[in-house]
């Protein structure tokens, strides 16, 4: 971005204008006090050679996923990012500040939120996706409130293995609205089925469950479903989707709606985002989904053509009445899973799951072979998993960054009753080598 | 002139009320469905839903607009046309008979009395509806 400064004598005639003398009239009724005494410390100007050189060094203080092996999780992983990703989403018909919708104009974008739609549908095992919408923590918030709307009933039941951030958001996109949240209990890393059973009753909205959850344990879904369904409330899942090549689709085990963090598809870390709000529903919900839908159509030539549908929903239309506050969508990011999982296919991503597990599972076994550390959870795990250490898990995340090993996300922060556990993830990017350096490491931290 | 039946009450947000016995059956009027344009959603309440006088029961949805649609009277819903589901468009085609929305047990029967007369009825839609 250019930065085109103002000359002396533009602003001589600017003060003209409005009959002050110099720049120091214009602030004299500033009080003293609110002032700074001084000139801004900001040093010389910098020839652009010498800018660069020193925006490179600061940027170099930063540590990212591709200076380390990153084992971090808790809600963003490092998958692979496939190169056609970048190249394509950085033409200037989809790198654009603002989406443009319109279906005159806009044939290309409205037809990859189409397909991405599409493929988070089938994915999910729903039968409808909308645009995306901010992250997989809104997603959450949002099918909350859109259960509220369905069943006529103010509470949410939420697992306790659903993303600490995630049912924070959803308290505070409830807060003023009234809608209640409850909390039930995962003793063991997963669901207690008969607590969960005791909560829902004729007040429940809707039962929130995560699998993989926080803790990367997966939860049964099917079982949730039958408990949420006998109370008269919606499942909804919480479901990572870049997994759904191999766990099987929240839909097909009686999800009424998917929500979920897109990020693995192919989407930076970034230092949080932006991410990609995954949101898809049952046929029967379509019409109180939140967030832009795109839909296929025919022109008056028997053409087929993509366009904004079922708008009626939307605060343009519906103003206070509307479904959701959310009238847009994070397209680049919707773009960049789309050409994903294109780029993937159905075998790549089957692969991607394959290796993460697989990986997963052979750090396990080598980091609970080193004395005193075992995994706190003994439910089935995916990608992730909790592991008790010996020593404070927060001293042993920074002696490990200092040997380039990001060694995963130490849960006292997120869960007081879990302060000796550090959370690893791993994903299909790691190698054994890396994973066989992380147990040695650790075994010398926390010896 | 639009059909305004003389055994009907009205509201000034066009609805129709017929009495039938205790209870009320509810409707748009046929000015109503003219001004909406093909109506392509009906939104209804749930038999046993709590409905109050001038307040929202649902949402009828055209191919030019989204209006709520107003009970003329408070009380329980104990009938919903669940045809209007994949039929919207008999709101169009019979709005005072097949087109009707919910059967309403009123809770405050004078609330009835407070309602247009047809003739009241076709003096504001010969004002423009409003």
């Amino acid at each position: 971005m250019r930065y085109l400064p103002n000359t002396e004598g533009d602003r001589r005639r600017m003060l003209d204008v409005i009959g002050a003398g110099s720049i120091e009239d214009l602030l004299a009724r500033v009080p003293a006090k609110a002032r700074l005494a001084r000139p801004l410390d900001v040093g010389p100007a910098l020839a652009e050679t010498d800018l660069v050189r020193h925006l490179r060094e600061l940027s170099a203080k930063n540590a990212d996923a591709d200076g380390y092996a990153c084992f971090l999780g808790g809600g963003a992983y490092d998958h692979y990012v496939p190169s056609p990703i970048n190249h394509l989403i950085s033409r200037g018909e989809f790198f654009t500040a603002y989406t443009p919708y319109q279906p005159e104009a806009s044939q290309g974008t409205l037809r990859s939120i189409y397909e991405y739609q599409t493929m988070i549908a089938e994915l999910t095992g729903m039968d409808v996706a909308n645009a995306s919408i901010y992250d997989g923590a809104s997603s959450l918030a949002e099918a909350a409130l859109m259960a509220r709307a369905v069943t006529g009933r103010g509470e949410i039941v939420l697992a306790a293995g659903v993303n600490p951030r995630y049912r924070q958001v959803a308290a505070t996109y409830g807060a003023g609205s009234g809608l209640r949240l409850r909390q039930a209990p995962a003793p063991n890393g997963v669901l207690d089925v008969e607590a969960a059973r005791t909560l829902c009753g004729d007040k429940t909205a809707a039962l929130v469950v995560q699998s993989p959850n926080f803790y990367g344990c997966v939860e049964d879904v099917a079982g949730a479903a039958e408990i949420a369904h006998a109370a008269g409330a919606l499942l909804i899942v919480v479901a990572d989707p870049v997994n759904l090549g191999v766990l099987e689709a929240p839909g097909r085990l009686g999800a009424d709606v998917v929500v979920g963090e897109g990020q693995g598809l192919g989407v930076p870390l970034s230092y949080g985002g932006p991410y990609l709000g995954v949101f898809a529903a049952k046929q029967e919900f379509v019409r109180r989904m939140p967030g832009r839908l795109v839909g296929a159509t025919v022109d008056r030539d028997g053409h087929r053509g993509f366009v904004l549908t079922l708008q009626t929903r939307e605060q343009h239309i519906r103003r206070d009445k509307a479904t959701s506050n959310i009238c847009t969508n994070v397209a680049l990011c919707a773009l960049m899973a789309t050409i994903y999982l294109a780029t993937l296919g159905k075998q790549g991503l089957v692969r991607v799951g394959e290796l993460s597990a697989a990986k997963a599972h052979y750090a396990a076994d080598r980091l609970t072979a080193i004395p005193g550390v075992s995994l706190r959870f003994e439910a089935p795990f995916f990608k992730e998993f909790a592991l008790r250490l010996p020593k404070p898990p927060e001293r042993a995340a920074a002696r490990l960054a200092r040997s380039k090993i990001l060694a995963g996300v130490p849960l006292k922060s997120f869960d007081r009753t879990l302060g000796d556990c550090l959370l690893v993830a791993v994903t299909e990017k790691r190698t054994k080598a890396e994973i066989d350096q992380l147990a040695e490491a650790l075994a010398v931290a926390v010896a | 002139m639009a059909n305004v039946p003389a055994d009907l009450k009205y509201t000034q947000e066009h609805e129709w009320a017929k009495k039938e016995g205790e209870r009320i059956r509810v409707g748009i009027t046929a000015f109503a469905q003219d001004q909406l344009g093909d109506v392509v959603y009906v939104e209804l309440p749930k038999v046993g839903a709590l409905v109050s006088q001038r307040q929202p029961f649902g949402v009828v949805e055209s191919v030019k607009a989204v209006s709520d649609l107003f009970a003329p009277l408070s009380g329980e819903v104990v009938e919903v046309n669940g045809a209007l589901a994949k039929t919207p468009e008999t709101v169009n085609q019979d709005p005072y008979g097949q087109g009707w929305m919910i059967v309403v047990q009123p809770k405050n029967p004078g609330e009835w009395d407070q309602l247009l007369t047809s003739a009241q009825y076709e003096a504001l839609i010969a004002q423009g509806g409003h």
